[in-house]
């Protein structure tokens, strides 16, 4: 399976991931190559195989619904790059 | 002081013939004179090294110290410290002092431990060389022209070049037993769930799995010791009890079942590295165990189904980082679409870059099925052919890496040939079993890996085993001529 320069252009966009333009034919390359690379398991006959997502799922556990975390804004939002009167500032989104 | 064990110095700091705080000054100047050449540690914290050090001190004093009670170790930087960096090897990262401790770096500090600084790592763990780092590949102390192996790179050095007692590391596809292969010392990937992954920054979820670098098998016991447990932080943390890792270490292991996959030693192993790995196991064999030859049909699989799996998690996982909350933010972002993009596009290396892409690729709309799904199913068939073995051996031996240490800058091109650096490591995450790696012999004056691979929870089993090899053998006690 081999990507062009526009596929990458595209999944890129999907993972709003900017790329430099002479990145891009590197990138197709690499990925295509990865891809091959993946592309033998579609030989394996799986058919009936549940798919296994975890290897934790049997230990997963529930917590009693209590109140557990006080208010720690301050220190929470300490590390963001723009803040005012605790809110996370972002370019303007409604005109 | 520096070539003690850990358990060596800890019971010279419990009789008060040795100080925390003597013990910490003295790493404190080896870091300055050693790590400039090596460039193990991301940032040391002398200051609040000594005022921990002087706490243990204090406690020592007063006979109520624990087996780690004035240890100095090494974070890597992917767990979260507050109050000092967590870059996790991202420029992405570069500044960002995390408002809450890793439950790991919590639960340490409470048993007494030292934190010397953080450790160097491949950018986000992704990588099996430390060459991904953005503040600079890491020297392999045993030759410096050599990779460290990584992800946890920086930890494996750190220990190698007894630069701190000890170290944390994480693994999410080998990233504990392949650095502590290429820099001879012994590391462990506990059981998926065994350690909390709270305030561990995440690559692949279901794969990644916190644990202990140091020099011998019984010093990953008492670190370990420190590490693990049920944490209500971690939805995926387990609860199963955790045993008195050291107490089964001098256990005898005659009559121990130990299997070797005919796979592990087909196409791709060095032979050199091979009569290593075999020699070691010859060694198992006299002092009681019974080599027994199994087959993992799937093991050629491994590494596929792994690279459609972690870049998927990763590139979900890796989406918190918009720009907005913390980490990396580009100049005058001109909407909000703008600011996303070049935040990350300027924030991330390339190989994180090419992780994200392959990633949001096979989970998007019609190729979910052909590969997300499909390397799961793989994921469980490689899952059962561990199960089958392990109804005819106790334990799974075999090499830990397909080579010695490679030179710097000779895989940085090709991608495939970086990957599989981690041919024999994967497997034990796909499943989540644990895994260890120690020293077994030298080629050319580069560290050989012996991996060993236990049940879910057998932890105390590998230690044990280990530990026996260890008591028999010193290769874990040979060290780099560069580091005095």
């Amino acid at each position: 399976m081999a990507l062009t320069t526009d596929d990458i252009k595209s999944i890129a966009h999907l993972a709003r991931l900017g790329l430099n333009e002479e990145d891009l034919a590197p990138l197709a390359a690499d990925l295509s190559t990865m891809l091959n690379l993946v592309e033998q398991l579609q030989a394996v006959d799986t058919t009936g195989v549940e798919p296994m997502a975890h290897p934790a799922s049997a230990t997963l556990s529930m917590r009693d619904d209590v109140v557990s975390e006080h208010d720690q804004r301050d220190v929470l939002q300490a590390p963001a790059p723009s803040l005012q009167d605790g809110y996370f500032l972002v370019p303007r989104v409604i005109e | 002081m520096h070539d003690k064990t850990l358990a060596q110095q800890a019971a010279l700091l419990a009789s008060g013939e040795l100080k925390s705080r003597e013990l910490v000054d003295h790493y404190l100047q080896r870091i300055e004179r050693l790590n400039p050449a090596l460039n193990a540690y991301l940032q040391v914290d002398a200051e609040g090294a000594r005022e921990q050090a002087a706490k243990a001190d204090d406690i020592l004093q007063q006979g109520k110290g624990g087996p780690l009670t004035g240890i100095p170790i090494a974070h890597k930087d992917i767990f979260c410290t507050q109050g000092i960096k967590t870059t996790c090897g991202s420029r992405m990262l570069e500044n960002f002092i995390a408002p809450y401790n890793a439950t790991v770096v919590d639960k340490l500090n409470a048993a007494g431990v030292v934190t010397l600084g953080k450790a160097n790592m491949d950018e986000f763990a992704m990588g099996s060389s430390n060459e991904n780092s953005y503040f600079g590949a890491v020297a392999n102390p045993w030759q410096h022209d050599r990779v460290p192996g990584g992800s946890s790179g920086g930890s494996a050095a750190v220990v190698a070049a007894q630069l701190a007692s000890a170290a944390t590391g994480t693994d999410t596809g080998g990233s504990i037993r392949q650095p502590a292969a290429f820099c001879g010392v012994t590391g462990i990937k506990p059981t998926y769930g065994r350690v909390s992954r709270y305030g561990m920054v995440a690559f692949a979820s279901s794969l990644d799995q916190g644990g202990p670098m140091a020099r011998t098998a019984e010093d990953c016991a008492l670190l370990l010791q420190g590490m693990a447990g049920h944490d209500v932080r971690d939805a995926t943390s387990s609860d199963v009890a955790v045993p008195n890792f050291s107490s089964q270490l001098n256990k005898d292991i005659k009559g121990l079942r130990i299997g070797v996959p005919e796979e592990y030693f087909a196409q791709g192993l060095d032979s050199a590295v091979a009569d290593s790995v075999t020699e070691a196991l010859a060694e198992l064999e006299r002092m009681g165990a019974i080599l027994k030859t199994v087959s993992l049909p799937n093991q050629g699989l491994c590494v596929p189904a792994y690279y459609i799996i972690a870049p998927a998690e990763a590139s979900s996982n890796l989406s918190r980082f918009d720009g907005v909350r913390f980490g990396h933010r580009c100049e005058n972002p001109q909407d909000l679409e703008d600011l996303y993009k070049r935040s990350r596009g300027e924030g991330f290396g390339p190989e994180v870059k090419r992780r994200i892409l392959i990633g949001a690729y096979t989970l998007s709309a019609g190729y979910y099925d052909a590969y997300y799904r499909k390397a799961q199913q793989v994921r469980q068939l490689v899952s059962n052919d561990f199960t089958a073995a392990f109804e005819e051996v106790d334990v799974i031996a075999g090499p830990t890496t397909p080579t010695t240490a490679f030179v710097r800058g000779e895989k940085t091109d090709d991608p495939i040939a970086m990957y599989l650096n981690d041919l024999f490591t994967v497997s034990a995450n796909l499943s989540g079993l644990p895994g260890l790696s120690a020293p077994c012999g030298f080629v050319d004056g580069l560290p050989v890996g012996l991996q060993l691979v236990a049940p879910a929870n057998e932890e105390s089993l590998l230690l044990n085993v280990a530990h026996r090899y260890q008591s028999s053998t010193d290769w874990h006690l040979q060290s780099p001529a560069t580091i005095d």
